[in-house]
């Protein structure tokens, strides 16, 4: 991690924190598995944002308190939930046809990598992938009104997960709005990625060495225009 | 007098034929049939297509009917995880066909196949390699996939409470796949933890009016857990 020895990337918990901020009262959100979830827990209660699971439950809650499981009620992750109070039911069909039918305001994907176009890689790693496992990863970001990315900037080996094409199969063609990684945040436009936000410390310059897309600043009227976009 | 109630495992599971294509309610182990599968596997159909969002744990249900080489295929969204050791290894073996559908295509085919729509069109998958040898069409400048119905020749699905009438209701998120599969399969079998006396079910809660469900077996097996 030399690259970043003048800022400090954000930890999962972090990235999850600051998704949730920027997500408002009143939208309908699906979170997908993995580090998605985490974002639930950083939206206050007070703050109505209202988490929809692909298995048909809409007002999702956290997690239960060991005396308070309810063993028929899962996540899309089959880890046990809660449902809030005002929440509901549906079956898988109808759960997806909310999702195709673009009722959500927002879902949140991890992904392997995410093209300058808007392109989402994450659901197989090669075209020779024994087994591939999409589950609903194509219709949450093909249906959702806007898609959103969390995932760390670069793999382990340090490769950019920001990149011009994406090389691992497709997810869905340029779906993907915004990208929250450890170290910046950044929009898909026209013209490529454009950085809102970066952790302190990081410069552009410094930010493009760990990226394989062009990067640019966000104009003041486009980091102005993300509720008035909706 | 209408009584779809069957008494045994055995009638429940009467003249399933080899070769047929079988729903398996549940995401995860949450809705799943385990009773019936269990009952499946007892009964000896062979060559089977089975149609399951994800392709069993461990080494029983739904994964011990692999196992014993009686799936010929299997169309699913979500095969590979954790505890899925046997498809794994059969998938590997190349012992067993693979369709990966999209979650909510397979389920909108079935719902097609329920509700008399031959094909529908969709943008889910467009441009990815869930694609090739799809039918693509531009309607309204988006373009559309071209997915086929998917019927089951039988549905073997999991309700909270049952009526003599076959009427279902689910409990939480055990719903599921459950209530679409019951619509699109020729013969469709529900377990159901609690039998009811006629009327006793309120009409604003069935979720699954009887019309879809031909055999229903009593099978309380309490609280189910997460594989």
């Amino acid at each position: 991690m030399s690259q970043f020895s003048a800022c400090k990337p954000m930890t999962r918990t972090e990235m999850a924190a600051r998704v949730a901020r920027d997500i408002p009262e009143g939208w309908y959100v699906n979170l997908g598995i993995g580090a998605p979830l985490q974002i639930a827990d950083h939206v206050p209660t007070e703050r109505e944002v209202i988490f929809h699971s692909e298995n048909g439950v809409l007002g999702m809650g956290p997690a239960p308190t060991p005396d308070a499981i309810n063993r028929w009620l899962i996540n899309a992750g089959k880890q046990y939930v809660t449902l809030r109070t005002g929440g509901s039911y549906m079956h898988h069909t109808d759960s997806f046809a909310l999702i195709r039918g673009g009722h959500l305001d927002l879902c949140v994907l991890g992904a392997f990598q995410v093209a300058e176009n808007g392109d989402i890689a994450n659901w197989a790693i090669s075209d020779n992938d024994t087994a591939p496992a999409v589950g609903g990863a194509m219709d949450l970001a093909t249906g959702a009104r806007q898609l959103w990315v969390l995932m760390e900037h670069t793999t382990k080996s340090g490769d950019s997960r920001l990149v011009r094409r994406c090389t691992y199969p497709l997810t869905a063609l340029g779906a993907v709005k915004r990208v929250y990684t450890n170290l910046a945040v950044l929009d898909v436009t026209a013209e490529g990625f454009a950085v809102r936000d970066m952790v302190p410390g990081l410069t552009l310059d410094s930010l493009q060495k760990l990226t394989d897309a062009p990067l640019r600043m966000a104009t003041p009227n486009e980091r102005g225009d993300q509720c008035r976009a909706l | 007098m209408i009584n779809k109630i069957v008494p045994s495992m055995a009638e429940a599971m009467a003249a399933i034929p080899d070769g047929a294509v079988v729903l398996l309610g549940g995401f995860g182990s949450i809705g799943q049939p385990n009773a019936l599968i269990e009952g499946l596997i007892e009964q000896g159909a062979k060559d089977l297509t089975i149609v399951s969002n994800n392709a069993g744990t461990g080494r029983t249900g739904l994964a011990r009917l692999l196992e014993l080489g009686r799936v010929r295929k299997i169309i699913c969204s979500y095969p590979r995880s954790a505890g899925s050791v046997v498809f794994e290894e059969v998938y590997r073996a190349g012992k067993i066909e693979l369709e990966i559908v999209p979650q909510g295509t397979m389920s909108e085919r079935m719902r097609a196949a329920g509700a008399g729509i031959a094909a529908f069109y969709t943008a889910t998958a467009v441009g990815t390699k869930l694609a090739a040898g799809k039918e693509e069409r531009e309607i309204g400048g988006r373009r559309y996939l071209l997915e086929q119905a998917l019927e089951g020749d039988v549905a073997l699905i999991e309700a909270w409470e049952a009526d003599r009438w076959g009427n279902l209701t689910y409990r939480s998120s055990a719903r599921n796949f459950n209530p679409v599969m019951a619509t699109a399969a020729k013969l469709t079998i529900a377990q159901a933890q609690h039998i009811v006396e006629l009327g006793a079910l309120d009409p604003e809660k069935i979720a699954t009016p009887g019309i879809y469900v031909n055999r229903v077996l009593h099978v309380p097996y309490g609280e189910p857990t997460v594989t």
